[in-house]
């Protein structure tokens, strides 16, 4: 014979079970809510709802070896981060279509782009902003080889950066996360360049 | 420009080596006319002025080699092999005007960039020319470093070191660009960051060559009346360099 009291102890345990999972369940559906809505605001693509924005592209040249400003419209994500790997996804894009006159074959292009805050010193009270830039190893790979390419490369990277996030004032290259010597035999990815490298960079 | 790079730990260069004063390696691969010049006469009074004047060293660095191919031209052409071609018939050319010139690379074996600028900074040269040789682009594409000018002090920190000769690198790409051109061939001008070009203690330009693309036609790297015109627009921009550096107080 089953006390009365073990009786009321099993159906409080047996209710209270059912309700923990119930609550588990509600739980990792709101998680699962969040990571979705997380995933959505990733910025692999530009928000629709978002106005486009004007953003200058600086395109290389091998034929005179110049830089000129080439301007675009974009629906570009918030982020700056994000902002600045979609421009320059749009600047690689276009070095790899037939008529290009800076030709690198189509490639993955950048990994991601990093801002970081330098730190004020005596010099500078505002010493601006420094850009990782990541470059992904196809891009390396598939890059000719010479100076002035690479060099070209290298300055419409930094030029299109500036002109388009003016406190920029250094850019680091990396390539699959790591430092690399040259681009691709020649240009040294070793040291940060100045934004001020770049020729031909305005802001309007 | 580019950022310095922090002093500490540097290599130093001893006076750019007394500018010029001293003998080229003993092992220099110029040709024999070319490393004897006239010597003065023992007795004559101009003998201690000629005896103290610097000589007129060119140094031609031939970039790549050994393992480090560069770009590759063609299917069967590496940049290494034709600077080191180039770099052999200027030599010949340059010499056979009397011009003393030393070779950083003279085989197909790979020269650390810190070997090359030792060479061309031991030389006391008045002219160093780098080699190097690409698909892109068209004609010739001069280079100087990126360095600003800095004054030339007794202690030059190795990394930044082109920075005391970079007015004189400008001008001497100047007078190349000049003799490219009367050969009607096309040039860009350009900055860059690259070794050993910035720790070279004397003018010092890049010179990549690429095809000539004209209105029709392209002519490659590996015609040789191309070679020959490149050549030749090179000697005549140092025997002019020469002039002008006789010229200097």
């Amino acid at each position: 014979m089953i006390s009365r009291t073990q009786r009321i102890l099993f159906w409080t345990l047996l209710v209270s079970s059912v309700l923990m999972s119930i609550v588990l369940l509600r739980m990792r559906e709101r998680a699962l809510d969040r990571l979705l809505a997380s995933a959505e605001t990733m910025p692999l693509n530009p928000p629709a709802g978002r106005p486009v924005q004007s953003v200058t592209i600086m395109i290389a040249n091998d034929m005179d070896g110049s830089l000129q400003p080439a301007y675009q419209n974009l629906a570009l994500p918030l982020d700056d981060n994000a902002r600045a790997h979609v421009i320059l996804q749009h600047l690689i894009a276009d070095y790899s279509r037939p008529s290009s006159k800076h030709p690198i074959a189509a490639n993955k292009g950048v990994n991601e782009i990093f801002f970081m805050g330098l730190p004020a010193d005596a010099t500078h009270t505002s010493p601006g902003t420094v850009a990782i830039v990541d470059l992904s190893g196809s891009f390396v790979e598939a890059h000719p080889s010479g100076i002035e390419p690479e060099t070209l490369t290298l300055l419409s990277i930094i030029g299109t950066l500036h002109a388009n996030f003016s406190q920029i004032s250094q850019v680091r290259f990396l390539v699959d996360g790591q430092q690399r010597d040259t681009l691709a035999g020649h240009a040294d990815l070793t040291r940060d360049y100045l934004a001020s490298d770049a020729p031909g960079v305005k802001h309007l | 420009m580019h950022k310095m790079q922090p002093i500490f730990g540097c290599t130093l260069l001893v006076g750019a080596l007394l500018a010029g004063a001293q003998q080229p390696a003993a092992t220099s691969p110029a040709a024999p006319a070319a490393n004897s010049p006239a010597a003065p006469a023992a007795n004559s009074p101009a003998a201690p002025a000629a005896r103290a004047a610097p000589r007129f060293v060119v140094v031609i660095d031939a970039a790549h080699g050994g393992a480090d191919n560069g770009a590759r031209l063609s299917d069967r052409a590496l940049e290494k092999d034709l600077v080191l071609t180039l770099s052999v018939r200027l030599r010949s050319m340059l010499g056979a005007h009397g011009i003393y010139v030393i070779t950083t690379r003279e085989s197909d074996a790979a020269i650390p960039a810190v070997n090359r600028a030792e060479a061309a900074n031991h030389a006391g040269a008045a002219a160093c020319i780098t080699l190097h040789a690409t698909t892109s682009g068209s004609g010739v594409h001069l280079f100087t470093s990126s360095l600003t000018q800095i004054p030339a002090t007794r202690f030059l920190p190795w990394e930044t070191a082109q920075g005391a000769y970079a007015e004189q690198s400008l001008r001497l790409s100047s007078e190349i660009d000049t003799a490219m051109t009367h050969a009607e061939i096309p040039v860009t001008l350009g900055r860059t960051a690259l070794q050993p070009l910035d720790s070279f203690t004397c003018p010092a330009v890049v010179a990549e060559l690429s095809p000539l693309h004209g209105a029709a036609t392209v002519t490659q790297l590996s015609d040789s009346a191309y070679q020959d015109r490149i050549v030749a627009a090179m000697a005549a921009a140092v025997e002019q360099w020469q002039h002008d550096w006789r010229q200097q107080p």
